[in-house]
């Protein structure tokens, strides 16, 4: 049987509202369907399945909002038979969360086999708490099961772990009469204004946890703008390119030549990714911005990577965003050249270790033969994690990217 | 097709873009990327929009043509098959 969780969709998303089911119980699930909807912080987000199978029973019910790692629902796989059935979860923070905050959901309290990758005792994955409280306690070197939860059902919030290590430092005991309210939901918050607190914890988190070296160089564009105008002239108007599609297949194939840059922060150490997943940075009409990833870049060519590139942008912005596009990012491009600035020295984006960024294509006087003539150039720039690279490392990239933008046909 | 008629169907394709303009407030002289804060993934957009709706084959050495709605809509007016 295998779980259906509230996925973690961004650095500090603490909870997600089951928006609707697509599927009923007792229908086949195949893996990559849509199953479900749920509203974050950014949006309504679609949210895919990644097991085969039947949808055995689902547990959490359209319009309850429940912590990150909450069981959705049970999907008995290919080739198993039905077993029993487990209780619907107690947590929702639309409803009164359980009375003692020490007493754990059912389902929260099942264990699931497997070392636990947490040097805290017991195992923390089913404890109704965030991605980032749950890194958060591994750090403080507190133990998640004795921390009573004050979040939305009981959840243990990153509060609740700071409250704990320093209730600990002081040499108290953790308190177990912490009220167990619900955190107040500010009830007029607007959508924009939850995103623009979503930006506000994974940026605090970044600039607070990952050392940043910033790297920049300027690249003749002259070839990739040529190259561009003459195969736009060609094309049909459905078919154009933007320059943006070249950028962002120069960075992918720069990855496979620096995979280090490709990669996330998981507790404390970096794993390289091999897919090369870029997340694009794209801003929301009337504020905010979010960055879904355009998955495998390397392997498709620059039509392909042309249309998903715009129906993301066109899902970013209207809705429809899967929740694969926003876990799996593993690393960042922005560019800002159109809002007119020249260069960009972006903060990464947990846990991710890197972040290219691009300004405005810009004429300026340029070395060519030996003369100095008018030349259309683009200044790129790297923020990237020091603990996981070193500017050397950032500066083949950046060479990469440079001389990869060169043949523009080859992209 | 009369400018006016042109220009309800520029302003149709503008909102489809950019939901929350109100299009009497669009400034008709006024670079319509400022206005609406329109980036080149949504100008594309737009001309595939004016494209669809009017028939034409807009190539990109236009597109400055293209950049307030007065501008679009003398420039469509001039490119219609039908006139």
């Amino acid at each position: 049987m295998a779980d259906f969780v509230m996925p973690s969709l961004g650095a500090d998303m603490e909870a997600g509202t089951l928006v609707a089911w697509h599927k009923n119980a007792g229908q086949a699930v195949r893996r990559g369907d849509i199953i479900a909807e749920v509203e974050t912080d950014k949006g309504i987000i679609d949210i895919e399945v990644f097991t085969s199978g039947i949808l055995e029973q689902i547990l959490v019910p359209v319009g309850e909002k429940v912590p990150v790692g909450t069981l959705l629902a049970r999907i008995r796989e290919e080739g198993q038979t039905a077993e029993e059935k487990v209780a619907a979860p107690a947590i929702s923070v639309d409803r009164e969360p359980p009375k003692a905050p020490a007493a754990l959901p059912a389902v929260a309290a099942e264990k699931i086999a497997g070392p636990a990758a947490s040097s805290t005792s017991g195992d923390v994955t089913r404890l109704p708490m965030s991605p980032s409280a749950r890194r958060l306690a591994r750090e403080l070197g507190v133990d998640p099961h004795t921390v009573p939860g004050t979040g939305p059902g009981s959840a243990i919030t990153r509060e609740d772990i700071q409250r704990a290590a320093a209730a600990s430092t002081a040499k108290t005991p953790p308190s177990v009469s912490q009220p167990s309210v619900p955190k107040p939901q500010p009830p007029s918050a607007d959508q924009a204004s939850r995103m623009r607190a979503a930006i506000a914890a994974a940026m605090a988190r970044s600039k607070r946890e990952i050392p940043h070296y910033y790297l920049q160089t300027t690249i003749d564009f002259h070839a990739a703008e040529t190259w561009l105008a003459e195969e736009n002239l060609k094309r049909p108007m459905t078919e154009r390119l933007l320059y943006g599609v070249l950028l962002l297949k120069a960075v992918a194939l720069a990855l496979q030549e620096v995979p280090d840059l490709n990669a996330v922060w998981e507790g404390d150490r970096v794993q390289v990714k091999e897919a090369v997943h870029l997340g694009v940075a794209i801003s929301v009409r009337g504020g905010g911005l979010i960055a879904p990833a355009l998955h495998n870049a390397t392997e498709k060519n620059i039509d392909q990577l042309m249309r998903e590139f715009r129906d993301l942008v066109r899902r970013a912005r209207s809705g429809g965003l899967r929740s694969s596009e926003l876990t799996d990012p593993t690393i960042t491009v922005t560019s800002l050249g159109e809002q007119g600035v020249e260069a960009v020295y972006g903060i990464i984006y947990p846990p991710q270790v890197a972040l290219v960024g691009f300004g405005k294509i810009v004429t300026r006087p340029w070395s060519v033969n030996n003369a100095i003539v008018p030349r259309s150039v683009i200044t790129a720039t790297l923020s990237a994690d020091h603990r996981v690279s070193d500017g050397h490392r950032g500066g083949l990239f950046l060479s990469a990217v440079d001389r990869l933008l060169q043949e523009p046909d080859k992209l | 097709m009369s400018p006016d008629e042109a220009r309800s169907k520029v302003l149709a394709a503008l909102t489809s873009i950019a939901p929350e303009a109100d299009p009497a407030q669009i400034k008709p002289r006024v670079n319509l990327r400022d206005q609406l804060d329109i980036d080149s993934m949504d100008f594309l957009n737009f001309a595939l929009a004016l494209h669809k709706e009017f028939g034409v084959d807009i190539p990109e050495r236009d597109y400055p043509k293209l950049a307030t709605l007065d501008g679009c809509v003398d420039y469509l007016c001039r490119s219609d098959p039908a006139s």
